[in-house]
């Protein structure tokens, strides 16, 4: 299964941070497919999945933010009831601990991506290998996201 | 290495009995030449004459800044203005500066105690001296340069600034000695390491004297690993010379204090009431060997503590320890006197935090700490940095009692200083 890489920046929580770091990624052309802000009172981590990563690291280095790239997992998920149910359960089973997610939208299935960090990607990857899943790969959820 | 070994290493008999002879004729030449101080003593019903030892002089009221300002621009001077050959200021944040004269003796004298200072740590001809700190009315760089320059030393008269042009210098000159802030020592190291230089690999320093700023222990170890360098404290005061007023040997165990040059006493600095030997106070400063300005009892507003015991380098002046803090920079939160020096040492020994740090006082109960984190430490985990947070709590809370609220900051986003640095931002009083 193929990794999928977010963009993590370091933010005081202060109004107009998150408008400094869209405006860089704005400025570079660069498509935001899902976002996630993980705040802590006076400091927060905010993910995004964007189109073109490098380009984005590169950006927001130039600008002197305090940036940290990691794997996580994309997992189709059926937008029925009971689909994100599935995949919790499955995760629960296989004892892994689920750090942080968000869903997106995929257009032509009115199925949904759900993106879920973890502790320990690597091994996560190794317990699911056999379930019936499917893992989406940086340029799957370009072509599929709605 | 000795400068001048007899006096270095006088007995402290002969020190005392020479401290004695020389705070005799200070006391005769100001009460005779200088008003301000004749009615000091006269108020106390002290004539120089009744001098018998060197405890003697507690009977004399203290010289505050306040004194020097309002003696501004030449009330406190013992010499005609003739004499005097060099003036230097010590700029106050508000009001009236200080004004400090020197006879051509005066320079001299500071200039040997300085050498002393630099043979002392290793210094000698062959080195190479960039002298960073600020030359003008301020005394570092002045005081610094003569001092090489009569040891024999080449100077590379650089002052602060600049920082393309400094490392240049080092680089085409072979500087091998530093005199500069702890500040732009550090941003200096910043500055290395983003321009991808290694010290150790790409210069040729030995050492550096650090000064005109409080810092840390833990301060003093970071720069030397950072460098590969040796660190030497370094205490003085415009108003007493400038720097080497007091100095590390190669021990680095404490400043000795050049007691020839000057009386030491150490108060309490709320009642002035002498401390015991070895406890911490301010420390009070009375010169014993200068001529056109001489200074009775000033209050340093520095905080220290004497050394009696003797040091294995066989120098006889005692010892101080390193500057706790100014009196004027100590704050209180709950009832608790903090100071700034005292939440830098913490923080300079949690790994995961850059130098720079900020103080915030909103309210007489809670301090906020602000605390850069370093770029590296950031994997995306928020728990990562709440535990960091956490850390650095809990260890500023059993440093200084008080726990405090901590602010974790982009690398990058508190004010660097080039020059003295403000930590401490109290908006209580306004």
């Amino acid at each position: 299964m193929t990794g999928v890489r977010q963009i993590s920046v370091f933010a005081s929580n202060r109004p107009g941070k998150i408008a400094a770091i869209t405006g860089v990624l704005a400025e570079a052309g660069i498509n935001i497919m899902g976002m996630n802000i993980a705040s802590s009172g006076d400091f927060g981590v905010i993910k995004f999945l964007v189109n073109d990563l490098e380009k984005a690291d590169r950006a927001l280095r130039e600008k002197g933010f305090t940036i940290s790239l990691n794997e996580v997992l994309a997992i189709e998920m059926e937008d029925v009831p009971g689909g994100l149910h599935r995949i919790a359960d499955l995760l629960y089973r296989k004892n892994i601990n689920v750090e942080y997610s968000y869903g997106l939208p995929m257009k032509p299935h009115r199925n949904a991506i759900l993106i879920i960090e973890v502790e320990d990607v690597e091994q996560a990857k190794l317990l699911l290998k056999n379930e019936p899943l499917r893992f989406l790969s940086e340029p799957e959820i370009q072509k599929e996201r709605g | 290495m000795f400068w001048q070994k007899e006096i270095e290493t006088l007995s402290r008999d002969k020190l005392s009995a020479l401290q004695l002879e020389r705070l005799g004729r200070t006391l005769a030449r100001v009460y005779e030449r200088v008003p301000f101080y004749r009615k000091a003593m006269d108020g106390n019903g002290f004539r120089p004459e009744d001098l018998r030892g060197l405890k003697d002089i507690t009977a004399l009221p203290f010289t505050t800044r306040e004194d020097l300002r309002a003696g501004y621009p030449d009330g406190l001077l013992a010499v005609e203005r003739t004499e005097a050959v060099r003036l230097h200021t010590s700029s106050g944040t508000t009001g009236k500066p200080k004004a400090i004269f020197f006879s051509r003796r005066d320079l001299d004298q500071a200039a040997e105690l300085l050498a002393r200072c630099l043979v002392m740590t290793g210094t000698g001809p062959g080195d190479v001296l960039q002298n960073m700190m600020t030359y003008g009315l301020f005394t570092g760089a002045l005081m610094m340069h003569y001092a090489a320059e009569k040891v024999g030393i080449l100077v590379i008269p650089s002052g602060p600034g600049n920082t393309e042009r400094q490392l240049d210098l080092m680089r085409d000159f072979g500087t091998t000695v530093l005199h500069i802030t702890p500040s732009y020592l550090l941003y200096l190291a910043d500055y290395l390491a983003r321009a991808g230089l290694d010290p150790a690999r790409d210069l040729k320093l030995k050492r550096a004297y650090v000064g005109a700023e409080p810092y840390s222990e833990e301060t003093r170890r970071k720069i030397e690993s950072l460098y590969g360098i040796d660190i030497y404290n370094s205490y003085g005061l415009s108003e007493m010379n400038g720097p080497g007023v007091a100095f590390e040997c190669a021990g680095k165990q404490g400043m000795h204090l050049w007691e020839d040059n000057f009386l030491m006493e150490v108060v309490d600095p709320e009642t002035g009431r002498p401390r015991a030997e070895g406890e911490a106070g301010e420390l009070i400063l009375t010169t014993l060997n200068r001529e056109a300005m001489p200074i009775i009892r000033y209050r340093t507003r520095d905080i220290t503590s004497v050394i009696s015991e003797p040091c294995a380098c066989g120098r006889t002046h005692r010892r101080i320890t390193r500057i706790a803090g100014r009196a004027d920079d100590m704050f209180i939160v709950r009832g608790v006197n903090i100071f700034p020096q005292q939440v830098e040492r913490v923080l300079m020994a949690v790994s995961g935090v850059a130098q720079n740090y900020q103080i915030i006082l909103d309210s007489y109960d809670q301090m906020t700490v602000r605390v850069e984190i370093q770029r590296e430490v950031f994997d995306g985990h928020v728990e990562h940095l709440i535990r960091l947070k956490n850390l650095i709590i809990d260890r500023l809370r059993s440093e200084i009692v008080v726990r405090p609220e901590v602010e974790l900051v982009e690398p990058g986003s508190l004010p660097t200083f080039e020059g003295k640095g403000k930590r401490v931002i109290d908006r209580r009083t306004m």
